[in-house]
């Protein structure tokens, strides 16, 4: 099936197709799309009339681009010194092992959570901090954080119930 | 609407003076990143509507019908005394409410806003003592705000607020008195330093490209403050936007540039947001554009957000990634005052660099110079973080000591516990200990004892922090942060962080101590640039002040503080021969027997060297966890 290359045609276009652009490009796509997609990719290498080997090396260089679709809600853990001092491993620990993560898989199983680390949101007087979907949840300790994702699965639960 | 002209903007600010002056009751809401995660926009939202139901007058914007005694309500820049937050601040009163929350919104308006009385139980309380006004509070009475000025007190999205505070007035006066020699000039006497952490000589850098042949030139704004724990450019750009973008108006006019840039990193969404409006209001107001004031001089200003790449704030990854490529940084020279952005001329400076640059212009050279210290004029913005108790944003003139910053400003160490060392100048910044606490904090006396002040973030840690873990942490920060492009940085951090994963396993040697100081000179003097140069120095300044520490992990193979319990080193009386090499190794004396009986070990006097363990033929010397 051709996907729907409209909306990715309308964000280069209010770019001005032009290459110099390229990382606010890739960044309105992941934002539509919430990853960059093979396809996504190849369309903007073309339009911009440059290699798909430039497309995907800023791809790749950049922490904030993903080749990969990811989870319904995303949860990220400030690692910043800041949030580290005050025992920030510990929640990222916990979420990790209750999602039941493994390697390199970020997200979980029934593709409700993806888990990341955040190198400073510059919140250093909450820390440690989480961020459940951009929403900042301050002051946070394993337990804590466990209940706001018991009560996030609950509510998907009673929707999809 | 009518061509702005400089009389019309005399006009509109003393208009906007005008107003602000009658403005009777502000309530003004902390509105940076750290209170609105507190909820402080929630508590803005209630308090105007609940003021708005009891038929107050209410406005939002100096310029807002409703008329004087209308209550101005405010969403302020950073405060600064984020651990305190969500914030509110009360004017005339001055009263600062501290850990406000919705329940305490209407007691707020009873009692301040229509009674101008305080709420007692909010304001801030130390040793007892309550501090109605926010400049009484010991946090605020020992800085010195110049940068930070307007950035608790004013609505950063308001340009009429900035007028009011003589804004622009600096760039009028460089854009019909001042030459763009003169400029230069005046910069270069300042002594303004580059805030980013190099601290390169503004003026300096803005001459060089002035001398550039004519033609395209860039003026660039490295907003990227990519430090760990460091949110001091971050709370300017959301606080004070219009100061970082005068700044580089003015840079603009001095080094004959028409275009500017300003990259923010993707983790500061406000920021861009807030910089964006401003930045949509200079162009209405005609500040921004094509012929600014009727003069020959045109400005265009874009934001370019960063997509989470430490290394894109060193100066040419930067401008790569501006011009939509991989942000590595390249060989130089040439320097990016001789071929910056798309290769033109370019004044690249940081956001607080720029955001001093209006005042010194407003206030002259002298002013600048007498703040400060003889090299290092000026003030610093600092993000105190970590293990102190009050965490937040804070202005020193350049010189103060670490313990002014820490013991009078920070209140000390949370939770009553022992200072031990200040993380400065981030990933590539050291750390330093107590016997640092005196030392006057500028560019050059950090550099001799091995940090930098780096952008401005101060971690505090207790005595409950093992510095080993702390290095391989920003060993591990750096390594992932990498760019790939120089073998020493690209594989040299990745051999460093797994030596140091190993101490911290209490799987290292000794050996792999010389290994890391090693490792860590050929990195430092072979790296292709400033991010790759300065990995190690963490690790260099724990091992020259916290070598104890390694030692634990690697002789002992016990840390006390990773453990949290303290081990103590037993001689095993069955398998002791009495053979006494353990006495004579022991360093400190501590081992005592006859020949041919088993020894002991006095812990009082042992320092866990190791030396015993190492010296035993039998295996007998044992460490056991205490209790």
């Amino acid at each position: 099936m051709k996907p729907d290359t409209e909306k990715v045609l309308s964000i280069l276009a209010a770019h001005e197709n032009n290459a110099a652009n390229l990382i606010a490009i890739l960044q309105d796509v992941q934002a539509e799309y919430n990853y960059l997609s093979e396809a996504n990719l190849t369309l903007i290498a073309d339009t911009l009339d440059i290699s798909v080997s430039r497309v995907y090396s800023v791809a790749t260089f950049y922490e904030n681009f993903s080749l990969e679709a990811k989870g319904k809600h995303i949860i990220k853990v400030c690692a910043g010194t800041a949030c580290h001092v005050r025992k920030s491993g510990p929640i990222y620990d916990a979420v990790y092992e209750y999602l039941g993560l493994s390697g390199k898989k970020k997200t979980s199983d029934d593709g409700l959570f993806t888990l990341e680390t955040v190198a400073c949101l510059g919140a250093c007087g909450l820390a440690p901090v989480m961020t459940i979907d951009g929403e900042v949840h301050a002051k946070m300790d394993p337990e804590t954080a466990l209940a706001l994702l018991e009560d996030i699965r609950a509510r998907e639960g009673a929707a999809n119930g | 609407m009518a061509e702005l002209t400089r009389e019309r903007l005399g006009a509109l600010r003393v208009q906007a003076k005008e107003l602000l002056a009658a403005d009777r009751r502000e309530v003004l809401v902390c509105a940076g990143t750290g209170c609105i995660a507190g909820g402080s926009l929630k508590i803005y939202d209630y308090l105007k509507s609940e003021c708005e139901k009891r038929g107050l007058k209410t406005r939002v914007a100096l310029r807002h019908e409703g008329g004087d005694d209308a209550i101005h309500f405010k969403k302020s820049g950073c405060h600064g005394f984020c651990e305190m937050g969500p914030l509110l601040q009360i004017e005339p009163e001055g009263f600062l409410y501290t850990h406000v929350r919705l329940e305490d919104c209407d007691e707020i308006i009873e009692k301040t806003i229509l009674g101008g009385e305080a709420v007692e139980r909010l304001l801030y309380e130390l040793n007892g003592v309550r501090y109605a006004k926010h400049n009484e509070i010991p946090f605020y009475a020992k800085q010195q705000r110049v940068v930070l000025e307007n950035c608790g007190t004013t609505d950063a999205e308001d340009i009429d607020e900035y007028l009011a505070h003589d804004g622009y007035a600096a760039f009028e006066k460089a854009l019909f008195e001042m030459s763009d020699e003169d400029i230069c000039r005046e910069i270069l006497d300042s002594g303004l330093r580059g805030r980013g952490g190099a601290g390169f000589p503004a003026g300096r850098k803005w001459d060089s490209v002035r001398r550039q042949p004519k033609g395209k030139k860039y003026v660039v704004c490295n907003g990227d403050e990519g430090d760990p724990g460091a949110f001091m450019d971050r709370s300017i750009m959301e606080g004070n936007p219009h100061s970082v973008i005068e700044g580089m108006m003015i840079a603009a006019l001095a080094a004959g540039s028409d275009e500017g840039y300003i990259y923010v990193r993707a983790e500061y969404p406000l920021a861009v947001e807030r910089l964006r409006i401003a930045i949509a209001r200079d162009e209405e107001l005609g500040l921004l554009g094509d012929n600014i004031l009727g003069t020959d001089f045109s400005f265009h200003l874009h934001i370019n957000r960063g997509a989470g790449a430490f290394v894109c704030g060193e100066g040419s990854a930067l401008t790569a990634s501006i011009e939509g490529k991989r942000g590595m940084p390249r060989v130089k020279p040439p320097r990016t005052v001789e071929q910056g952005l798309w290769a033109r001329p370019t004044v690249l400076n940081n956001v607080e660099t720029y955001a001093n640059v209006p005042q010194i212009i407003l206030r002259g050279s002298a002013w600048f110079h007498s703040i400060g210290t003889e090299k290092s004029p000026g003030t610093k913005a600092f993000a105190l973080t970590g293990n102190v108790v009050n965490t937040g944003l804070i202005e020193v003139p350049m010189g103060a000591t670490l313990r002014e910053i820490i013991f009078d400003i920070g209140g000390g160490i949370k939770d009553g516990k022992k200072f031990k060392a200040v993380q400065i100048g981030g990933p590539a910044g050291g750390c330093l200990t107590e016997e640092h606490l005196d030392l006057p904090l500028d560019f050059d006396s950090l550099k001799k004892v091995g940090a930098i002040i780096g952008s401005g973030g101060l971690v505090v840690m207790d005595e409950g922090t093992c510095m080993v873990e702390t290095a391989r942490f920003f060993m591990s920060f750096t390594q992932n942060e990498s760019c790939g492009k120089c073998v020493p940085c690209r594989e040299g951090t990745k051999r460093m962080l797994e030596i140091l994963t190993r101490i911290v396993n209490n799987e290292g040697s000794l050996e792999d101590l010389d290994l890391l100081e090693e490792l860590s000179r050929t990195i430092t003097e072979t790296a292709l640039c400033g991010l790759g140069q300065a990995a190690c120095n963490p690790v260099v300044s724990t091992l020259k002040y916290f070598r104890k520490e390694y030692l634990a992990h690697v002789v002992d193979h016990h840390c006390p503080i990773c453990n949290g319990r303290k081990r103590r080193l037993v001689i095993k009386p069955e398998l002791c021969k009495g053979c006494g090499k353990c006495k004579r190794n022991c360093p400190m004396e501590a081992i005592s027997g006859e020949i041919r009986m088993p020894h002991t070990i006095d812990n009082e006097k042992c320092i866990h060297c190791g030396a015993c363990w190492g010296a035993c033929p039998f295996g007998a010397i044992d460490a056991i966890e205490e209790d």
